[in-house]
């Protein structure tokens, strides 16, 4: 060994105790100061109610208005501060308003070229009868897409804040949230099995025919959300969860997501490079037709549809 | 039309006006309901049907339900006539 000094030489060097103490291994209180534990001191609990008349005697001194001078002046100043932040407000839009174009003129932004293109071109172009869905799934798949996102973060959000883990807590707070209403409530659960079916088929209608007749993905997804919430609210989530949980509230909507970022990453690929994307569109007016807005309809409506019911139950139970 | 029309956006303001002065917060949003089946209508009347069926969807039907949802959190509708 190429040691110079044995190990309990060493140990008395300054450079072995700057590094024993920067490492943290040395106590500088051990063996020097005499340390007792602490006794616990009792705690006083104060019982709600005496609390409460604490509070209630701040509340009534703050408030005491005929002594308290100045929350007085305060709530003058206040109302009067805030009718002249309105006044200002209302000044400031109106002033801007006063800027925009007159409604109808012809020579109006809106009345540009684009909205010509659409109406003439749209039908030819994107090969669906119900030219509004052409365009927004369309020529501006971008911004659904965008508003497709916005959809999922909103209720991952809500997720973060109202999801329960436990299963036995969520079915406490499904029972404290009950309190007041009725359970198994018989007309709300007649009328929940004639009208969910009725519902849910129109729902999906609404989807299928969103490149024919008025609607789209959004207008039949949130039909669909709010037939599966009569549901709910009519049978309980314990027979929802039967057909729609957790894990299929999870394969449903991120699929949905991702297949309709693949379609629109192939859309923009080929769009941008000029080339052809060869997806036909079909003859107008067939189920089967305008490429890819029918696809893009399901995955936008299925994911309204997951949205919407996963809000109702992560408020009501915190959870799916 | 035109008289239906007019009358239809009187409602609207009236609505709009009558959420924010009354004092019951369930009443606010039956109010908040009707303003939005209003709105709904008046969509129909402007030639836009899918947006009065989202409307019809999502402004009267699952908004106000979460609304609901959302006062019994808070422990703003009371059992009032509540059987004991």
């Amino acid at each position: 060994m190429s040691r110079l000094k044995t190990k309990e030489e060493y140990q008395k060097t300054k450079a072995y105790r700057f590094f024993h103490w920067y490492s943290g291994e040395k106590d500088p209180y051990l063996d020097k100061v005499e340390m007792h534990p602490q006794p616990e001191k009792p705690k006083e609990e104060l019982t709600i109610e005496e609390r409460m008349h604490d509070r209630q005697i701040v509340i009534d001194k703050v408030y005491d208005f005929d002594k308290n001078k100045n929350m007085k002046l305060f709530n003058r100043f206040y109302a009067i501060a805030s009718i002249i932040f309105c006044i200002i407000f209302i000044t400031i839009l109106l002033i801007a308003v006063s800027y925009l174009p007159r409604a109808g003129s012809a020579m109006n932004p809106n009345n540009n070229e684009v909205s010509k293109r659409y109406i003439e071109n749209g039908l030819q172009e994107t090969g669906a009868v119900n030219i509004v869905t052409g365009m927004i799934l369309n020529y501006r798949g971008f911004d659904t897409f965008g508003e497709t996102c916005v959809l999922f973060i909103a209720t991952s959000c809500v997720m973060i804040l109202l999801m329960v883990n436990e299963e036995k807590l969520k079915d406490s707070i499904e029972l404290n949230d009950r309190r007041y209403e009725p359970k198994n409530d018989v007309i709300l659960q007649k009328v929940a099995f004639v009208l969910v079916p009725i519902i849910f088929i129109f729902g999906i209608y609404v989807i299928l025919n969103g490149h024919l007749s008025p609607g789209g993905g959004f207008s039949g997804g949130a039909m669909i959300g709010a037939g599966m919430i009569l549901y709910v609210s009519a049978f309980g989530f314990k027979k929802t969860q039967k057909f729609f949980n957790e894990n299929t509230y999870k394969v449903v909507k991120v699929s949905a997501l991702t297949l309709y970022g693949v379609l629109m990453i192939y859309y923009f690929y080929t769009g941008a490079n000029g080339i052809d994307n060869h997806i036909p569109l079909g003859t107008p007016g067939n189920i089967l037709s305008s490429g890819m807005i029918l696809p893009i309809n399901i995955f936008v409506g299925s994911e309204v549809a997951c949205t919407m019911y996963a809000f109702y139950a992560l408020f009501r139970r915190g959870g799916l | 039309m035109q008289i239906f029309n007019y009358i239809l956006l009187a409602f609207l303001i009236l609505c709009a006006v009558s959420v924010s002065f009354s004092k019951n917060l369930l009443n606010s949003i039956l109010i908040y309901m009707s303003y939005s089946l209003g709105m709904s209508i008046i969509w129909i009347i402007l030639e836009s049907p899918d947006l009065a069926i989202t409307e019809a969807a999502v402004g009267a039907g699952v908004t106000s339900i979460l609304f609901f949802a959302t006062l019994k959190k808070i422990h703003a509708i009371k059992g009032e006539d509540k059987v004991e």
